[in-house]
Formats: structure tokens, sequence, C-alpha cells
């Protein structure tokens, strides 16, 4: 059955488009965009059908080439993958409808190696989320990055710059990630994930297993961007066109992040970075840091995509602030907090990269009257924004209510504090942008709403934020079935 | 994203074409080395070879018959959109081996359920054999593609 | 005693040396080439490590003999094959970009460059 292969065919269907884009393309270009868009909804169909086997019959295992593992390379996919899978694939799926207006703009007559990439970057992103061989893993990981970097640097004389701040650093920490994984294969012998964690107990006290966390987490640290380690996505998100940035920021920061989940607590044990050494708590109280930096860097910013890109280095230690407390209701909050920032800070930079479109207007104080001038645009930022301050209805209250929840059941007041403070930090840095668009206007505007292809995306997401917010039991039913496995 | 690029009008700046010396030996030389290029891309299964190093043979030939010729002869031969549609052909035998391999009832990339040969054991040479050439056909077009984009770029002021 | 670590281990301190060279060139340098060149000798120090944890002393080449014999575990080539098809297409784009940048800001010098963005 055909059923039975879907986990390998996420990756093979992606793949099979992306490489059928430039003949496509040399027939007729406009098709390019409709192309990727139907790939990466095949994509997101497969995606929600394993999340709809996973959770009917159990964890899929996959043998590529039918060769046992640890042998082969495996695809293995449990509730966390089929998760991500959804929202990686759904994201990439929507914004690619908006691309078509928006990518068409901001970067005109490249549509053959645009769309060949951005089609790349979801199967690589996909990729890394359903396979079960951590070397298989960093292949991905690169395939995916590298795709990132060409895509960034189409923004124009300025994102050249910051691709290639971009792609030094990536480089670094995809070699201390293939460096960290050495080391585990050279200690274990073999690199399939659940062999490695199999045979990892009997060598924890080794100093290399130590080396090999050390490299992991600063490689994938960089590539989550976690705070002191954030310098080159500000600029990266500022200068991409706006698509490109608003699915990195949606989904390959957070498929960063469940690779590093699925290292600590799958691959390695979690009593062990748990308890044996503190690498959990050290994550935490460094992205209780960057949390607040990052909210304090984002007041400081006037272009709204700087702003952005400084709010995601906070949300992004919500995150690992979740994760790193590593009790059960945390670890549920962080992960949802995944779905939720994926959500919110995509359809924000959907909203900027409209009004860039409409006006070319980058500068927060220079939106004067933009609520007259593009209400729906406008309201559906209003709602990403709530969400992300944290407002009831929304999704982002659901997850920043677990975090709370979780800290407070840790006794770990500091975070409690800093959760709070940061929502009023967000509060006030978006403040600035409601006080631009909706008041003090007095003369008339004409109305002049984005495209319809950009604004249904748009609206999508913002119906989306208030619907899971509505119903957060979904995703949180998901999650702690998850998490309870994991976690003892 | 280089690669992918040739597409973009360029500017032919100036034909430079070799010596007749030049010319008379490559044109003995060129079938020689896509010759050899072919026999290390099918040897790739049994002995040292394999798609990669024969892409790159076969991309030398080319550059010897551009560096004799000129570009104009040998964008008669392989026309930049020709040259793309071999790079991208080269994934989509990939990826095509391993859905043909499902459809016979194998796992993806299952070269020993592929009806070829006798055995499975037959079968997965083949299959692997194939895919060679896909790798092939990719790593020279890249190659190809490469000089290209490099031969055609008008002097960086 | 130290001695012995370092005859024993030299790999490792080879891989380690040019590690840290990488990382100079990556840091310290200001052209952009030189930044490309310093993340290549970086990247290719890791794959010197994987070649050199495989080996195995009087090892042969992983090949079906008449008579059984001890032999070099394959796999780490193998990987570091795929990961040196990784590297160079990294360096490809990398050196893409900076014919970009080149064409862009006319220089390659990273200072002149910042000052030319502002």
């Amino acid at each position: 059955m055909i059923t039975d292969h879907l986990s390998v065919l996420i990756i093979a269907v992606g793949l099979l488009g992306a490489f059928f884009t430039p003949i496509i393309g040399l027939i007729r270009k406009e098709m390019c965009s409709l192309w990727a868009s139907f790939i990466i909804l095949l994509q997101f169909l497969i995606s929600i059908f394993l999340l709809y086997q996973v959770i009917i019959a159990g964890n899929i295992s996959y043998w590529l080439g039918g060769w046992e593992p640890p042998w082969g390379i495996e695809y293995a996919v449990d509730l966390l993958n089929a998760f991500v899978l959804v929202i990686v694939a759904g994201i990439c799926f929507s914004v690619s409808i908006y691309g078509r207006k928006s990518l068409g703009f901001e970067v005109p007559d490249k549509e053959l190696p645009l769309y060949t990439l951005y089609i790349l970057l979801t199967t690589g992103m996909l990729g890394i989320v359903v396979t079960g061989d951590i070397f298989n893993l960093y292949v991905f990981l690169e395939i995916g990055s590298l795709a990132a970097y060409a895509l960034i640097a189409m923004g124009g004389r300025h994102s050249l710059t910051a691709s290639f701040n971009y792609m030094i650093m990536g480089t670094v920490s995809a070699s201390f990630i293939l460096l960290g994984i050495g080391y585990l294969y050279v200690m274990t012998g073999t690199l399939n994930m659940a062999d490695i964690s199999a045979l990892l107990p009997s060598l924890y006290g080794r100093p290399v297993i130590l080396v090999a966390i050390a490299l992991l987490v600063v490689g994938l640290s960089i590539k989550t961007a976690l705070f002191p380690l954030h310098t080159w996505l500000p600029d990266a998100y500022t200068h991409a066109p706006s698509a490109v940035s608003a699915v990195l920021s949606g989904t390959f920061t957070k498929v960063g992040i469940y690779a590093l989940i699925r290292v600590m607590f799958t691959v390695i044990s979690p009593s062990y970075v748990i308890e044996t050494v503190p690498v959990m708590s050290i994550l935490s109280w460094v992205a209780a840091i960057g949390i607040l930096a990052g909210s304090l860097l984002a007041i400081a910013q006037y272009d709204i995509k700087r702003m952005l890109a400084y709010s995601s280095v906070s949300q992004i230690g919500y995150i690992f602030l979740g994760i790193g407390m590593a009790n059960k209701l945390a670890m549920t909050g962080g992960i949802l907090h995944i779905l939720s920032h994926s959500l919110m800070k995509v359809g924000l930079f959907m909203v900027a990269g409209a009004i860039i479109y409409r006006t070319g207007i980058r500068n927060i104080y220079q939106l004067k009257g933009m609520g007259k001038k593009m209400p729906y645009t406008m309201a559906a930022f209003v709602i990403g924004a709530l969400s992300m301050i944290g407002i009831p209805p929304t999704i982002g209250f659901a997850s920043k209510f677990y975090l709370a929840w979780g800290a407070l059941g840790a006794g770990e007041w500091v975070f409690v504090v800093v959760i709070l403070l940061s929502s009023l930090l967000t509060a006030v840095y978006f403040w600035r942008i409601f006080e631009n668009a909706f008041f003090g206007v007095h003369e008339d505007i004409k109305k002049d709403e984005a495209p319809i292809s950009m604004l249904l995306p748009i609206l999508a997401f913002a119906v989306i934020t208030v619907l899971l917010g509505l119903l957060a039991s979904l995703p949180i039913g998901i999650i702690e079935q998850w998490v309870t496995g994991v976690l003892p | 994203m280089k690669a992918i690029s040739v597409t973009e009008p360029v500017v032919e700046t100036r034909s430079v074409t070799g010596s007749i010396i030049c010319r008379t030996s490559a044109s003995i030389m060129v079938p020689f080395i896509l010759l050899w290029g072919l026999y290390v891309l099918i040897h790739g299964a049994l002995g040292p070879g394999g798609g990669f190093q024969a892409g790159v043979i076969l991309a030398a030939g080319f550059i010897l018959h551009t560096a004799a010729f000129g570009l104009k002869e040998t964008k008669k031969i392989l026309p930049v959109k020709l040259v793309m549609v071999m790079a991208s052909t080269g994934p989509l035998i990939y990826v095509g081996m391993g859905i043909l391999a499902i459809i016979f009832g194998g796992n993806f990339l299952e070269y020993g359920a592929l009806p070829l040969g006798h055995s499975p054991a037959e079968a997965s040479k083949y299959g692997i054999e194939i895919v060679e050439v896909g790798i092939g056909l990719t790593v020279m077009a890249i190659m190809v593609s490469i000089f290209y984009d490099i031969a055609l770029r008008k002097k960086v002021e | 005693m130290v001695l012995d670590i370092i005859f024993a281990k030299y790999n490792y301190i080879i891989y380690i040396t040019l590690m840290t060279i990488g990382f100079y060139g990556m840091i310290g340098k200001r052209n952009l080439i030189k930044k490309l060149i310093g993340m290549s000798i970086f990247q290719y120090s890791i794959f010197l490590f994987y070649v050199s944890a495989a080996d195995v002393s009087g090892g042969t080449a992983p090949i079906l003999l008449k008579e059984p014999a001890v032999y070099v575990n394959p796999l780490p080539h193998v990987l570091i094959l795929t990961a040196i098809v990784v590297a160079v297409s990294t360096l490809a784009v990398g050196l893409s970009l900076v014919i970009r940048i080149y064409k862009e800001f006319g220089t390659l010098d990273e200072d002149k460059i910042i000052e030319l963005s502002r």
C-alpha cells in the first residue's frame, strides 16, 4: 500500500518537485509559483495524514532501501515529528501562496531559482524532522541551510552581506554539529538515533560524550539563534524578501529547536542532560536572559522587519525556557510555543511584507494612518501582536500560560517574573505600531488594501491564531502525550 | 544558485579560438575524453569510478572543446537550456528510481525489487548504475554551467 | 607521558590545529575570500578527524579478498564523501555571494563594505 511509504514520499515528492521546476520554468515561467504551491500542498496533505496515522496506529518506522536499522537509514515518525511536520508544511504552503505576489514584486524575474530553492528549503526542513538517522539530519540541515543562504541573498544590496554572515556562522554551526555526531559515532559505532540511545547509557561518564553534547548544543543553538549566538538573525530577516523572512522565522529556527529536542531527549536520555550534567538548566538561564535582551533590543528598532526579527530572538527564548525547565508542564508550553510563535510571527512578517508591497514603508514612525489604509491587514497584525503579548483568546496566551504554570510548579520564581516582564516589553514595542497606525490621524486616507492572494493567507493566520487559542486542548493533547512518554 | 542562473542574458565579449595545432589536437582528444568519461561512469558499480568522477571528466571534455573552438561552437552542441534540463534530470532519475522501487513492491530505493536482471543482487547492480548515470549527468551539467557562467561573464569593473 | 599522548593521538592534535587555523581565518581576516578559505580549512579539519578515526593500523581496503583480513571501516569515508559534497556546495554558494558583493560594493574588504552599507 502507498500509505506505508508516506514518510519517505513527503521527501521524494519535494525532491521531484524541486528539480522539475526548471523544466517547467523553461516552458512557462509563470507556472513556477503555482507548481511550487501544488508540490508543497501535496507535502502538507501527506503530513496531515502522517499525523493522523501516528495518532491512530502509533509510531511509524520506515527502512530506506529495505535495509534494517541500524545498518540502513531509518525514517522514524512519532507524535512530535508529525506535529512539527504539519506546522512546517502548512506554513510553507500558505507562504507560497502569499509569495506569488510578494516575491514577484521583491524579486522580479527570478522565478526559476527562487521556486526551486523554495521547494528545496521546505524539503530540507521536512527531512530534518522526519529522519531517524543522525547523519541524515546533518545532510538535510545543510540542504535547508544552503537554500536559505541563497534565498536570503535575493533581497538586494544589503541582503548579500547578511547572507554571507549567516553563511559563515551557519557553516561553523553545521561543522560543530558534524563534529558532535562524529564523537557520538566514534563512541557507539552507529548513527541510528534509537540505536545510539540504547548504547549510550553504558558510556555516560566518559568525557567524550560531554564534548559531543557541548558541540551539538552550541551548533544547534547557532542554527536556532539562541540569544548570545543570534547575531546573524536580525540582518538576515531584515534584508531578505518578506516571504522568505516569514518562512525562515516561522519554520527554520523551529526545525533547529526540534532537532535539539530530539537529540537531547531521544538520543541522549533526559535524566542525563537534566541531572548528571545541567545542560538543560544552563539553557533555560541563557534563554531567560535572551527573552529580556531580545525584547529590549526590539524596542530600540525603528525598521518594522528588524523589530520583528529581534522579537523572534526573544520568542525563541521562550521555547528554550520551556524545554530547559524540563518538567511536563513547561515542556508542553515550550513545544506549544513552537506552534504559536510560528503562527503569529509568520502572520506578522506577512503583514510587514504586505505594507512594503503597497507602500514601500519600513519605518514604524511612517505608518501613520495605515489602519485606515489597509484595515484588514492591520486587523490581522493586531491579532498577531495580541497573541505575541499573550492576551487570552489567542494561542499565544495558552503557551505562555503553560510556561508560567510550569515555572511556578518548578518553583522558579525568576522565570515567572521574566515571562511577565517580557510580556510587558512586548506590549511596549507593539504599542508603538498601534499608536502610529490607528491613532492621531485626521485627514482622509483612501482605502488601499493588499491584493487578495496576499490578504487571504494573512487573514487565515489571524483566524487560526484565535481558533487554536479557543481549541488549545487539541495540540496540547498531542504534545502532552509525547512529553509523558519521554520525561520520567 | 549560480548553476541555475545560466538563463540570464549574457554578452559574449570576444570569440576565443585556439591555434590550428590546438584545434586539431583537441578534435582528436575530445572524443576520447568523452569515451573515457563514459567508461568511468559505467564501470563505477564494480571498480573505482562512478558518477562524480565521470561527470567531471565529461565536463572537462566539453571545456577543452570550448578552449579550442570557442563558446559559440560548444553552445551549438550543448545549448544552455539543454544543460539546465540535464542538471535537473539527474536528481529526477535518482528519485524516480526510488519511486519505481516502491511501485514494484519494495521500499524507497530498494533496487533489489526492480525487475532488472535475474536476481535481486543483479537488479541492485543495474539500479545503482542507472542512478550513477543520473549523477554523472548532473555533475557534468553543473560543471559546464559553472564554466559557461564564468566564461560568459563580462569583465567585472 | 605527555609525549606518549602526543604520539598516540597525533591525528587529533593535527585536526584541532587545523580547526583553530580555520577559525582564525574566519574571525581574524578582513578579506572575504580569506574568510572563505578559513571556512574551508575549518570544515576539512573535521573531515580529517572522521577519516583518521576510522583508520585501523595494518588494515586493508574493505574489498572481498581470498583470505580474511583486517580492514578499515568504510562508513566514515562514505559519510565524509557526502560531507565533502556539502562543503563544496557551501563554498560555491559563498564564492558566488562574494562575486555579487564585489559587483555591488567594488571591494572585498570587510571594513570598507560595512562603511559603504551604512
